[in-house]
């Protein structure tokens, strides 16, 4: 799999934001096939969001919050936490390797963490080659027909 | 209200597999509030489905519209056109909703998305109880506000049953006894002499043993329907 590919970053912005932000401060280099969207707070991250980044082809969704018992609004990152599990159930269910979604953890002051959080998704991606969704769906019924046979 | 669960995703599935066109009608009322079939459940299941079908090779139109009240005719006529060109509809409103767009558009198939689980109400955030049974003759007045058809496993008159083990239903220990709730509340309000008072029967007529139930009210009827 080549360099195309595209990974959203959910991220907080009293934290992983913040994060991202420092990690450029700070000349941190990071995969660039990662879209940072910043929203008020994890708990504000819907399923319909992550369901809505598949659809459109993305191949990995990031979720980035505070720490545990960091949340600006308190429970908002333990919120996002059953909304990633919920997202990871429904991927299971139509097809879609649960492994897409990932919930992270980061401080406004943890750049380095986002940077290997990145790294990991986009490894992640690697491994589990680009999403399905994106390619011709008679060539999807046709690959799965050769592994049938 | 009604409290509704969704079905399981496969079986949903195979319900809508033969048509193409395909529209999920949400249901503004009862099923948003117990997070089943409102808008929002809506927009997550069509696109779970969307994305389903076209990784099977197999991709369909489907589209999902949300009407205030999917147990009233006029709210579905609002939404007529839609259901006109789908081949299939996939009602996410409780079992009164699915029928009443069976009823109001008779060449269109229609399909359940939801399981109408109970009258009930929510008990903390993401837990729902069931309250009441639709009985038709409510005794809420002499049991303290505490319904014995709905809250005791066996719907006793008299109980509670020897099957009451420490304020618990012998069905399962998470089951508080329902008639021992009501003998609680009574004592607290100082009204358990209401337990000693002889009553008649219930009437069961009123309850499903009479068959489909129908109310008439002939002061709301319009004259043109008379």
């Amino acid at each position: 799999m080549n360099g195309d590919y595209q990974i959203l970053a959910f991220c907080c912005q009293y934290c992983a934001y913040a994060a991202a932000d420092l990690a450029g401060g700070l000349r941190l280099q990071y995969p660039p096939q990662v879209k940072i969207i910043q929203i008020p707070c994890t708990g504000k991250m819907d399923v319909l969001y992550a369901l809505q980044a598949f659809e459109e082809g993305a191949d990995a969704v990031m979720v980035a919050g505070c720490l545990p018992g960091d949340c600006h609004f308190l429970e908002g990152n333990y919120n996002a936490v059953r909304r990633v599990e919920r997202v990871k159930h429904i991927l299971q269910a139509i097809g879609l390797q649960p492994e897409r979604i990932k919930m992270f953890h980061i401080s406004s002051s943890m750049a380095s963490r986002f940077v290997s959080a990145v790294e990991e998704m986009c490894s992640i991606v690697k491994e589990l080659g680009p999403n399905p969704l994106r390619i011709d769906p008679k060539v999807v019924s046709e690959e799965k027909g050769d592994e049938s046979e | 209200m009604i409290i509704a669960e969704q079905k399981p995703f496969e079986e949903i599935k195979r319900s809508i597999a033969p048509a193409h066109k395909v529209l999920v009608v949400g249901c503004g009322t009862c099923v948003t509030v117990c997070f089943a079939g409102g808008a929002r459940e809506a927009a997550i299941l069509a696109a779970s489905l969307r994305m389903a079908f076209k990784l099977n090779g197999d991709p369909k139109e489907i589209t999902e519209v949300t009407v205030q009240r999917q147990c009233e005719w006029e709210y579905l006529d609002a939404v007529a056109e839609q259901v006109g060109k789908a081949e299939v509809v996939l009602s996410l409103g409780c079992g009164v909703g699915v029928q009443a767009i069976a009823e109001r558009f008779p060449r269109t198939w229609v399909v359940p998305g939801l399981n109408t689980s109970f009258l009930g109400m929510p008990a903390e955030q993401g837990v729902w109880v069931e309250r009441c049974a639709a009985c038709g003759d409510c005794i809420l007045g002499l049991t303290a506000g505490i319904c014995p058809i709905a809250r005791c496993s066996k719907s006793l008159l008299n109980g509670p049953c020897g099957g009451s083990q420490d304020g618990h239903c012998e069905v399962n220990a998470d089951i508080p006894c329902g008639w021992q709730l009501i003998y609680d509340r009574l004592k607290a309000l100082g009204k358990v002499e209401m337990l000693y008072e002889i009553r008649p029967p219930k009437n069961w007529r009123a309850s499903r043993d009479g068959g489909p139930r129908k109310i008439v009210r002939p002061d709301l009827r319009l004259i043109e329907e008379e």
